[in-house]
């Protein structure tokens, strides 16, 4: 997509206005995986690298039904399989479809030092813009959830898009469409957040007292959403953070230093240029001279 | 007469090598600074184009990095040994005011390099800190191998040394332009036996009993 959406809400080392007319309109979206309903399949990433044109190496098998092993610059979704022994002793299986979260205080874009590479949408789809990448992987060091990735060949930034080219035009993401258990559904994020609860409530009669949505504070809520059985314990889900937020590191980085370093250097300078108006320059007149002169001559005698 | 006083009366101050060692490191630090501080505010990314591009900025700045460390390396090995802090660069300090107000006469004698110029290599910690932290955010070919967590105090890191530099620089330059005669010294070598005896003397007197 392009800035010519004109519902662009923020937009990567901008100082100014982004081009945004149509937001008012807009209402936030968001896509809500059901961990309970995945059957791990893998139709998500097939439908992903059909939609997007993505053909990702063919790996190894390692024993494990995770393939690839890893998201990359091709591989924008991945099914994560961890198997989680219960304090009953049992084995769960738990599945979670990973990528971008689309966090409303979106890190990667924070970090970015390009204008425009990373634009945030009014319906709160954060989308990487690859012909103003510079390759910095800036995003990288951002992002809380460790999902962008450098292309190996174009050395751009990529991730899942939550297919903004489909949903701008009124289609659901291609992994939504894909779904055969209906784990995933997309729609509004106030509608997506009704629908959790009823799975949360229909989970909670089933025994799963810690059922419960994933829509993490620490980053302002994110626009893909998971019901989690155990949303206690979000990291027995592949190392889900419990409390992801934009690193303090990130934020004095990109955040308190930027007007500070600048305001002292132009200060510093400013003071250089206020010294040579009001001081003014050290210079050697001809009395040094002369007195350098007596001296070097007194040493010849 | 020794080498370092000239024909035309001059005192050499810096040779032909340290002159070129010096403004290799300045070079680079311009290009650098500017690079950088266009990756570091949106109000200066207008600076990338100095590079040919955000891109071309991506991938050169690193490599003007190494150049410069390797040559503020061998600069600072040349002056190492007359940049040791002594109980007169500290007296000398402590006249700060007179210093900047121009009012030499009651500030201690100065050898080769004054307290101030002697401060000025707290660079070299600056210099390292750049270095190490700029290896750990070098992509695509040294981050990965790094945890995103030492990445993220790198780039911090990066950005404060940086900052005190830049500062630090200023102040050299503008020193520079301040006291009349320096800049002849950094680009033609020499310095009039007067600025010698007025900003060094002590190192004006080592000179010319050395030339005897």
């Amino acid at each position: 997509m392009a800035l010519q959406s004109l519902d662009i809400i923020r937009r990567s080392a901008t100082t100014t206005h982004s081009p945004n007319v149509r937001a008012e309109a807009t209402t936030e979206v968001a896509k809500l995986i059901d961990v309970s309903k995945c059957i791990g399949c893998k139709a998500c990433q097939v439908a992903c690298m059909e939609w997007n044109d993505l053909r990702d190496e063919v790996g190894t098998n390692v024993g494990a039904y995770q393939n690839p092993h890893d998201l990359s610059e091709n591989s924008w979704t991945l099914m994560r399989f961890a198997e989680y022994e219960n304090p009953k002793g049992d084995l769960e299986w738990l599945i979670r479809k990973d990528g971008c979260m689309h966090c409303a205080d979106p890190g990667c874009l924070k970090a970015c030092p390009s204008p425009g590479a990373i634009v945030q949408y009014a319906n709160g789809i954060v989308d990487f813009h690859e012909e103003n990448c510079i390759g910095c992987g800036y995003c990288i060091t951002g992002c809380p959830f460790n999902v962008p990735r450098l292309s190996k060949r174009d050395k751009k930034a990529y991730k899942c898009t939550l297919c903004s080219d489909r949903v701008a035009v009124g289609l659901e993401p291609a992994c939504v469409k894909a779904c055969p258990t209906g784990a995933i559904v997309f729609g509004t994020k106030d509608d997506m957040k009704d629908h959790a609860e009823e799975r949360i409530a229909d989970l909670k009669s089933r025994g799963f007292d810690q059922a419960g949505l994933y829509d993490p504070e620490g980053v302002g809520g994110t626009h893909v959403m998971y019901v989690l059985h155990h949303a206690d314990k979000p990291e027995i889900y592949c190392d889900l953070p419990a409390n992801p937020r934009v690193s303090p590191m990130v934020r004095l980085w990109k955040g308190a230093a930027k007007p500070l370093a600048l305001g002292v250097m132009a200060l510093t300078a400013l003071a250089g240029f206020l010294h040579y108006i009001r001081v003014g320059r050290n210079e050697t007149h001809a009395s040094d001279e002369a007195a350098a002169q007596r001296e070097m001559e007194k040493a010849h005698e | 007469m020794s080498d370092e006083i000239g024909r035309d009366n001059t005192i050499v101050r810096y040779s032909a090598g340290d002159r070129t060692n010096h403004w290799v490191v300045a070079i680079c630090f311009v290009l650098l600074a500017l690079s950088g501080l266009a990756l570091f505010h949106p109000a200066m990314f207008w600076l990338s184009n100095l590079l040919g591009g955000g891109t071309w900025t991506r991938i050169l700045h690193p490599f003007i990095g190494v150049v410069m460390f390797v040559a503020f390396i061998l600069l600072s090995m040349r002056v190492w040994s007359d940049n040791r802090m002594s109980e007169r660069d500290w007296q000398w300090l402590k006249h700060w005011r007179d210093v900047v107000n121009n009012r030499e006469e009651n500030v201690p004698e100065v050898g080769r390099y004054n307290g101030g110029q002697k401060l000025l290599f707290v660079l070299v910690v600056c210099m390292l800190g750049l270095l190490v932290s700029g290896f750990v955010i070098w992509r695509p070919y040294f981050a990965p191998y790094f945890p995103v967590g030492l990445a993220r105090l790198a780039a911090t890191l990066h950005a404060i040394c940086a900052f005190a530099m830049i500062c630090a620089i200023i102040v050299h330059v503008y020193a520079g332009i301040w006291v009349k005669g320096s800049v002849q010294a950094m680009t033609r070598g020499t310095v009039t036996p007067g600025w010698a005896w007025k900003h060094h003397r002590a190192w004006f007197r080592d000179v010319i009993r050395r030339g005897q």
